[in-house]
């Protein structure tokens, strides 16, 4: 046994451009956590790389396409999804991730998500929240807890935030997970389920983003934020999804699980045959 | 459903058309096989005739929840090897302009109809105009060189649809038909060839199987060739300036060769993508300038005028953009007195004074009804005296 | 190696506890401390010595070269894909 080996290469180099690395994400964000788990479950998914695509769209977890050694697509600011759709259709044998952020995916993109979940479309969609606009510096978004300062909300935000896993489940999403980047296990392992099944699947991944949001509300660093995580989460599958908000608050739980696990007919478009 | 009384994908034969649905037969004979689109007012029964059609073929119709869904699926679908499409009109162009944008800087090829109708907002939803036609050209934010074609015929609706996907599939990016209310809601007389009589353009491909190649690095056309997803060739492709591996490149030198790059692939073809019709232009002592529904009504006027001994001729760009400059030009050595008459408020009079460097005399309207003959023909009265 | 157990499996005698071995690429840490903070064995510590962009990346603790179990948290919670841990 030794200290450590210094290296310069690491096992995952494989499903990373890794000659962009280092990224562009602050010290303490949890993006990079995030995509880890992606990578780790991409590799184990049982479907090759090459049949994996990506869709992001604007904002800092928009940048996860560039990073990821797969076939990836950085579009325009909200329309992942239709993109993705699009991408699918034409090609059913594709493994389609939308991978975007809260911003991305409910404030501009919002309606796309909506009727994405209607029709059951076969994506997988991942949200990283970090409840704010992180790569324009920090403005609010809707999943911006009320109260909160931004640098738009100077006061404290008025507005009530969504519920993501609420939203879809009432959509009719077929997978529906909570977790933060802290329970990378649990990340990984619900991005693992996801992958295997068929339908519109939504995982929503709470991240810290010390410089838009910690900094503006007395979080500190990326590593106070995931203490915070260890302290305030709460796992419960069966929570009554109604009462999954977050607020942030230091003594309110985030509320973490697998919600939502069913089955529907996935989308086929008007004209094609079951078969 | 694909059945065995599907009709084949290339109706040969002689028909009386729509031309909306010329329009749509023309991409089913270019090899379309992906539409997402929008139902809009005039452009509607180009989708409802695909919503038919592209099952039975095989191919995927989907309507999406509104128009920039439809643009964003379309471009997705063209990244998984689809000739993909869309329509609309005037209202739904607009919203597009953002991904049209995005298609333009990735490369994307696609068609996008444009059905004109009065504007601006919502307008005549149900009555010509040409009012979108600069908005082809400058619609989206940045520098760009677009293509776009204006048919005057259910005919042509179906030829230039074709040419359009062919135009997609060679500079890789999306092309505009032009089309208006009148072309798109006119019944006339289309044949449609037999099948190996139309020819097809399709996009190069990076052969499967070749990894780490520099995705956005051209050929010497200009074009590079296309990666299609699930090839295995993990590509990246982003709407950011980005260098020749197609990674995000921050750099105003990068950015200003990429850009001019998409203009120059399109402005160094601009002879073979000119296409242009003159009628009794080679003793014309005054031509009319005008396209689309408008080149009808202006081709009756160079009859009547030539009835009253004015010696006029008619010159109708086909290919809207790039504008055929070479051609007007070429035809402004001998003849020095041009009208342009279009129905919008002088939209290809300015690119035709700014090409010919005098004025011309303009017969406009803002859409509606056709601007009559006999409208135009005072006007080449008053420009032949 | 001793180690603290606050609840003894019935058959610890039978079952080794996994060893590892840690690796870390120095030049992509930026100190965000998420590896020294959860790994579950502390095993880790900021760098007395910076990077060259001026982070403490993670060493292993004094006294703590066998404390590695490979439970591999590190490699996956590590935002910057430094640091990652084999079998030894």
């Amino acid at each position: 046994m030794s200290g450590e080996l210094m290296v310069q290469d690491h096992p995952m180099d494989g499903l990373l451009r890794a000659d962009r690395l280092p990224h562009i994400w602050c010290p303490g964000c949890g993006l990079g956590s995030i995509m880890s788990c992606l990578a780790n479950a991409i590799s184990e998914s049982g479907t090759a790389p090459e049949k994996h695509a990506i869709v992001s769209g604007i904002g800092c977890t928009g940048r996860v396409a560039g990073y990821l050694k797969l076939d990836s697509f950085h579009t325009t600011h909200g329309r992942a999804i239709p993109f993705a759709i699009g991408l699918k259709l034409a090609n059913p044998e594709l493994k389609v991730t939308v991978f975007s952020g809260d911003g991305d995916l409910f404030s501009i993109g919002g309606n796309h998500f909506l009727h994405a979940a209607r029709r059951n479309v076969d994506i997988n969609v991942i949200c990283v929240n970090n409840f704010n606009y992180g790569m324009t510096g920090g403005q609010c978004g809707p999943t911006t807890p009320t109260g909160a300062r931004t640098t738009t909300t100077p006061f404290g935000n008025s507005e009530p935030a969504f519920n993501l896993p609420h939203l879809a489940a009432s959509l009719g999403a077929v997978y529906v997970a909570r977790w933060t980047s802290l329970h990378v296990r649990q990340v990984h392992r619900s991005m693992l389920n996801a992958l295997r099944k068929p339908g519109f699947r939504f995982l929503e991944v709470i991240s810290p983003c010390p410089v838009g949001f910690g900094k503006s509300n007395e979080i500190g660093e990326g590593l106070d934020e995931m203490r915070m995580y260890r302290t305030n989460s709460v796992v419960d599958p069966d929570a009554d999804l109604q009462d999954a908000g977050i607020d942030m608050q230091k003594e309110s739980p985030i509320v973490l699980g697998d919600f939502v696990d069913i089955e529907r007919p996935v989308f086929v478009p008007s004209g094609v045959d079951i078969a | 459903m694909v059945t065995a009384e599907a009709q084949p994908r290339v109706l040969t034969g002689q028909h009386f058309m729509n031309g909306d649905i010329a329009c749509a037969e023309g991409a089913l004979a270019a090899g379309c096989t992906f539409f997402a689109g929008y139902p809009i007012t005039p452009s509607t029964e180009i989708a409802e005739r695909l919503s038919r059609r592209l099952p039975e073929l095989g191919g995927v119709y989907v309507q999406m929840e509104d128009e920039l869904a439809s643009i964003a699926a379309v471009l997705g679908g063209s990244w998984s090897g689809a000739k993909a499409m869309t329509a609309t009109s005037g209202p739904g162009f607009t919203l597009m302009m953002e991904n049209i944008g995005l298609g333009v800087m990735t490369e994307t090829p696609c068609v996008v109809i444009d059905v004109q109708r009065g504007g601006p907002s919502t307008g005549l939803p149900t009555l010509v105009s040409q009012g979108d036609v600069m908005q082809a050209k400058w619609g989206s934010h940045g520098d760009y060189e677009p293509i776009a074609f204006a048919p005057a015929s259910p005919q042509e609706m179906f030829d230039l649809t074709i040419t359009a996907f062919n135009a997609a599939e060679r500079f890789r990016m999306p092309v505009f038909v032009m089309a208006d209310e009148l072309i798109g809601h006119m019944t006339e007389r289309v044949t449609i060839p037999s099948k190996d009589r139309i020819s097809i353009v399709n996009r190069k491909r990076v052969p499967p199987g070749s990894e780490n190649r520099l995705f956005y690095a051209p050929d010497e056309d200009l074009v590079p060739p296309m990666p299609i997803a699930g090839d295995g060739h993990a590509f990246h492709v982003t709407g950011l300036t980005h260098d020749e591996r197609g990674y995000p490149a921050g750099d105003p030198l990068v950015h200003d060769r990429l850009v001019r790059r998409l203009t120059h692939k399109v402005q160094i073809a601009e002879k073979e993508l000119s296409q242009v019709e003159e009628l009794m232009t080679e003793d014309a002592e005054v031509v009319v300038v005008a396209y689309g529904a408008m080149s009808r009504s202006a081709r009756q006027a160079v009859t009547l005028a030539r009835e009253r001994g004015i010696k006029a001729g008619l010159f109708r760009p086909i290919t809207l953009w790039p504008f055929p400059y070479r051609k007007l030009r070429g035809l402004a050595n001998q003849v020095s007195r041009f009208v342009v008459a279009e129905m919008n408020l002088g939209q290809i009079a300015r690119e035709v004074e700014r090409h010919l460097r005098r004025p011309a005399t303009w017969v406009t309207h803002a859409g509606g009804r056709m601007i009559p003959p006999e409208e135009v023909l005072l006007a080449l009265q008053e420009t032949a005296r | 190696m001793v180690r603290t157990q606050y609840r003894k499996p019935l058959d610890r005698e039978q079952v080794a506890v996994p060893t590892g071995q840690v690796f870390v690429i120095v030049e992509r840490c930026k100190g965000c401390r998420f590896c020294v903070e959860f790994c579950p064995e502390q095993v880790l510590a900021e760098s007395t010595g910076i990077n060259a962009k001026g982070y403490h990346y993670p060493v292993v603790a004094p006294d703590k070269e066998d404390a590695c179990i490979n439970c591999a948290f590190c490699k996956l919670v590590c935002p910057e894909f430094a640091i990652y841990t084999e079998a030894t």
